[in-house]
């Protein structure tokens, strides 16, 4: 195929968006329908319209390396304000990687919910879908307004999956995601006033629509806004809901805390930087600040992550790093600095949901869930602790695999911006990777005897780990493979930047 | 009979009340049946009145005939047009889910009268609504008032008390209504609101003007339960039947919010000169009622006393929007008003549904609710998160409005509370959705809710969709063309 960067994208009308939205919303209300009777029928449904939604994808990834941005406008919310969805492709990156994850942790979750006889199936089901909607409205939203419709519709079905549990650490874990991401959300929804009734535009535009900033009011609502949808991102300190949260089912943990939620936070604050504000410095060395506070979450994150025993707590540690790095690379505003960060973005989902996927299937075979526990665990698990080492080695940015190449983007990246000093956070931060990552795999492998009564978990669990683990390796070695995320990353630069 | 719009709106349920009170001698359910068709054919003319509204504007009805300033006229502009059809509509949604649980609640000797108290409230209400005529306009606020006095009263024990505080409270804020309307009277000699509106453009600024304006504002402040002269409501609206309670909560201090619209941008200006200071002290009014309203909301056992509170501090962001008294703050405050009817008739009737199915109605009581019946649920659910503002429902909408408002304004006190307030009342909200969804046993036994129950959360429900849905529709075609009538925006 030929995504050519630098080709003039046009504008098409399309239901396509409308499509991969809907599926999703009646899918979830089919299986409220069908609910704990019909329970092959409620997980079929789960399966076609994950399916479904993939294919819808698919055809506009098509669409786009046609030269054609798929676009629809469905009515006004504000007078002058459009709900309307557009498939550009930075959207398309976020879309590619939720729901292609999608598809596969419905099937790992399935095998999940089942072997441990998990309660209320049907609600977290149902909780589920909606979320994954909530991702992909964030993801084809072309403005403001219509993005934040779909962070609160994701805010507050993921609430009902972080409580799913129903334990008494379960609800504080839930009104304490609750109490972060709402709050955050209103200074975000504040922002999102402001620059409407100031501009009296929110569209997402290559430049952005808002001039040179000059006043400080204009640089305290970008921080405001920044750091209220930084939340959703658990930049610190607004990162203690994300480790509590973790109390959820592993697959909400994989999928949603991995990566439609946190990514979701991500996401929209690179769009708020770049696509309104234009990736135009600001006065003062502000973004110089701010890169440094963020490089404070890098480092802080990996240092809390060390000493945590609580594997899926960990893992959680990581992604709070991770979601900085990718902050970080944005906020460089380089060419490649940018390349690196969004390329992080699918592939640490890639990594990071096949090591919660191994920290779920040993939940379910063992019943463990500390790392000390793990002594030989990869004598009775091999296929799901190999899974495990690759997928770490590549968030450690070990080459081959696909967190090198983002990696490798991001120091050029730092260096083209001349900030070289923040090459020290970069390898400090791989550095710190490799200590909390590698003891797990040591103990795994070569700690402590084979225990019998431990077998693999079911194939439904193993069968989707090992695919996106797979997925990390051929990603890094063909960035371009199925998804063509760097030629849409390239897009993205060329947008920007030109060819 | 279209030309009769406008009196059909009052005069149905008048009719019908009296009509209702006869009937209860010969039929037991015959009275609950006429109150239905009363509030259907009302919602129906109401309908009808606003689409005459849209399309041909302002529409003035003189009663008996009499010609305007000296007759009494009905006005019906895009502004109570709405207002009339959404408070008509909440009204017969109420009526449909009660049957069964007035008859649960209340004894047989009491029924006719309850009923026919209920459509003399609507009657009440909607006269209010359409009148042109500041002294018609006291003497509707006195039928609403008594009959939702008398309504109070057939509470359960307790309930003939507070009923009496609500009627102390009442009658003090119709006195400083009428007060007021008598000032204006002797400055400008007329009580027709259009008559006036021309009369005071010419009145040179004087303290009796000033001080009729306060008095205005105070007594429907009594009304509508503006902080600080909101303690008669918790205790009324708690202790009355809880079908009453669903039936005045989204109403009542809605229609009074409505009054408050009308006397401070249509017949007075936030031009007139102590305007301006009114506002501004309302404004600093509604923000410290909104986060004593619902910092009560949170800590109250009871769930009707807690969302007595959350609707009192909605009626302060109404006033928040008032304050703003700009283009966008406007929008905000109508908007505000037309969906807070709704959501506040969403979550009382399910608090209604709630009573019915357990007869206790502590926040405990709630554990496992969604596995009991998920209409309840759904109601609670849906109204609840209209209410904290997030999308796609209503409440969202009219959030953004009011927010724009108050930065526009540049009034930064008022953004604040705006913000927290909604944040402490979903602090209130999740609280209950955590019980109702989150706790309790997986081996609840399912309780079967009466049919039209369910069919008027499920109206509720939809209609909030709906009001978000609509939302640029509603503004363009009903509340802009008000708002520009006014002139200086």
């Amino acid at each position: 195929m030929d995504l050519q960067s630098g080709r003039v994208l046009m504008e098409k009308e399309s239901l396509l968006p409308l499509l991969a939205l809907l599926t999703p919303l009646f899918g979830s209300f089919l299986i409220l329908l069908f609910g704990e009777r019909r329970r092959n029928l409620r997980e079929g449904t789960t399966l076609v319209i994950s399916s479904l939604t993939l294919l819808w994808t698919f055809l506009m990834l098509e669409a786009l390396n046609e030269g054609h941005i798929l676009k629809k406008d469905l009515f006004e919310l504000f007078p002058g304000l459009w709900f309307s969805f557009r498939a550009d492709p930075f959207g398309m990156v976020f879309l590619l990687l939720s729901t292609s994850l999608w598809l596969i942790i419905s099937i790992y979750s399935i095998g999940y919910m089942r072997s441990l006889n998990e309660h209320a199936q049907t609600r977290f089901f149902f909780c589920f879908s909606l979320a994954i909607l909530g991702a992909i409205g964030v993801a084809l939203s072309s403005n403001l307004a219509s993005l934040f419709v779909f962070y609160e519709i994701l805010t507050v079905s993921t609430f009902f999956l972080v409580a799913h549990e129903e334990s008494p650490e379960a609800l504080r874990a839930g009104r304490k995601y609750l109490v972060y991401l709402l709050s955050g959300a209103s200074l975000g929804l504040f922002g999102i006033v402001y620059l409407w009734a100031r501009y009296g535009n929110l569209s997402f535009l290559e430049g952005g629509f808002i001039g040179e900033v000059k006043d400080w009011a204009l640089t305290f609502v970008f921080l405001v806004t920044f750091l209220g949808f930084g939340t959703k991102a658990a930049l610190m300190p607004f990162h203690e809901w994300l480790p509590s949260a973790m109390i959820a089912p592993t697959p909400v943990s994989a999928l949603l805390h991995a990566v439609a939620v946190v990514k979701a936070g991500v996401f929209t604050c690179l769009r708020i930087l770049y696509f309104v504000f234009g990736a135009k410095d600001f006065p003062l060395g502000f973004l110089l600040g701010l890169s440094l506070f963020v490089s404070f979450t890098v480092i802080g994150a990996n240092l809390l992550a060390i000493r945590e025993d609580n594997l899926k707590r960990r893992l959680a540690f990581s992604t709070v790093n991770n979601l900085a790095v990718i902050l970080l690379g944005g906020l460089m505003l380089s060419k490649e600095a940018l390349k690196g960060a969004i390329l992080h973005i699918p592939f640490h989902g890639f990594m990071k949901i096949t090591l919660f996927m191994c920290a779920g299937s040993i939940y379910v075979s063992s019943k463990r869930e500390r790392v000390s526990e793990l002594d030989g665990i990869g004598h009775s698990m091999p296929f799901t602790m190999g899974a495990f080492t690759v997928a770490a080695l590549g968030l450690c940015g070990i080459p081959p695999l696909c967190g090198f190449l983002s990696k490798w983007y991001l120091c050029l990246g730092t260096l083209e911006a001349s900030k070289k000093w923040f090459l020290l956070v970069w390898l400090t931060s791989a550095f710190l990777d490799a200590v909390y990552f590698l003891p797990i795999v040591y103990r795994a492998f070569f700690k402590g005897k084979k225990d019998p009564m431990i077998k693999e978990a079911p194939l439904s669990m193993t069968i989707p780990l090992l695919l996106t683990a797979l997925g990390s390796v051929v990603l890094g070695l063909f960035p371009n493979f199925l998804f063509h995320l760097l030629d849409l990353v390239k897009m993205v630069i060329s947008s920007f930047w030109g060819v | 009979m279209n030309e009769q719009l406008p009196a059909l709106v009052v005069v149905i349920p008048l009719l019908f009340s009296f009509l209702i009170y006869l009937m209860g001698f010969i039929g037991r359910r015959m009275p609950y049946f006429l109150l239905l068709i009363s509030s259907a054919l009302t919602s129906l003319s109401s309908w009808k009145l606003l689409i005459r509204v849209i399309k041909e504007g302002p529409i003035s009805y003189h009663i008996g005939g009499w010609e305007p300033p000296w007759g009494i006229e009905y006005r019906v502009d895009h502004l109570n047009g709405v207002l009339a059809f959404v408070v008509s509509l909440v009204a017969f949604l109420v009526i449909l889910s009660f049957r069964e649980r007035v008859e649960k609640e209340v004894e047989v000797s009491r029924w006719s009268q309850l009923y026919a108290l209920f459509s003399l409230q609507l009657c009440g209400l909607l006269g209010i609504t359409v009148t042109g005529d500041v002294f018609n306009l006291y003497v509707l606020l006195e039928i609403a008032s008594f009959s939702a006095y008398a309504m109070v009263a057939i509470g359960k024990k307790g309930g003939e008390f507070s009923a009496f505080r609500y009627l102390i409270f009442g009658t003090i804020g119709a006195c400083c209504y009428l007060l007021g309307v008598g000032h204006l009277y002797i400055l400008t000699g007329s009580l027709n609101m259009v008559d006036i509106v021309n009369l005071l453009k010419n009145l040179p600024d004087s303290s009796a003007l000033r001080v009729g304006l306060c008095l205005l504002v105070i007594g429907i402040g009594v009304k509508m339960a503006l902080f600080p002269l909101h303690t008669w409501l918790p205790d009324a609206y708690s202790q009355a039947p809880s079908t009453v309670s669903a039936f005045l909560a989204p109403l009542a201090t809605k229609v009074a919010g409505y009054v408050l619209l009308r006397i401070l941008f249509w017949m007075f200006k936030p031009t007139f000169p102590s305007e301006k200071v009114l506002l501004e002290i309302l404004g600093w009014l509604a923000l410290i009622g909104a986060f004593f309203f619902s910092f009560m909301a949170i800590v109250q056992r009871e769930l009707r006393r807690a969302f007595c509170y959350l609707l009192l501090s909605e009626i302060s962001l109404l006033g928040m929007g008032v304050s703003s008294g700009n283009l966008d703050g406007l929008r905000g405050a109508i908007l505000h008003l037309i969906n807070d009817v709704f959501m506040m008739g969403c979550l009382f009737t399910s608090i209604c549904a709630f009573i019915h199915l357990f007869e206790n109605e502590g926040l405990k009581d709630l554990e496992g609710l969604g596995l009991k019946n998920p209409w309840v649920s759904l109601g609670f659910l849906i109204g609840g998160l209209s209410v904290i503002g997030i999308p796609p429902f209503g409440g969202f909408f009219s959030k953004w409005y009011l927010i724009l408002g108050t930065i526009e304004g540049k009034k930064w006190h008022l953004l604040v509370g705006l913000l927290v307030s909604s944040l402490i009342n979903a602090v209130l909200i999740f609280k209950i959705l955590e019980r109702i969804y989150l706790k309790g046993t997986h081996l609840e036994l399912s309780k079967r809710l009466p049919f039209c129950f369910s069919v008027s959360l499920l109206s509720f429900s939809i209609s909030l969709l709906l009001l978000g849905g609509l939302a640029s529709t509603i503004v363009k075609k009903v509340i802009d063309p008000w708002i520009f009538s006014l002139g200086g925006f």
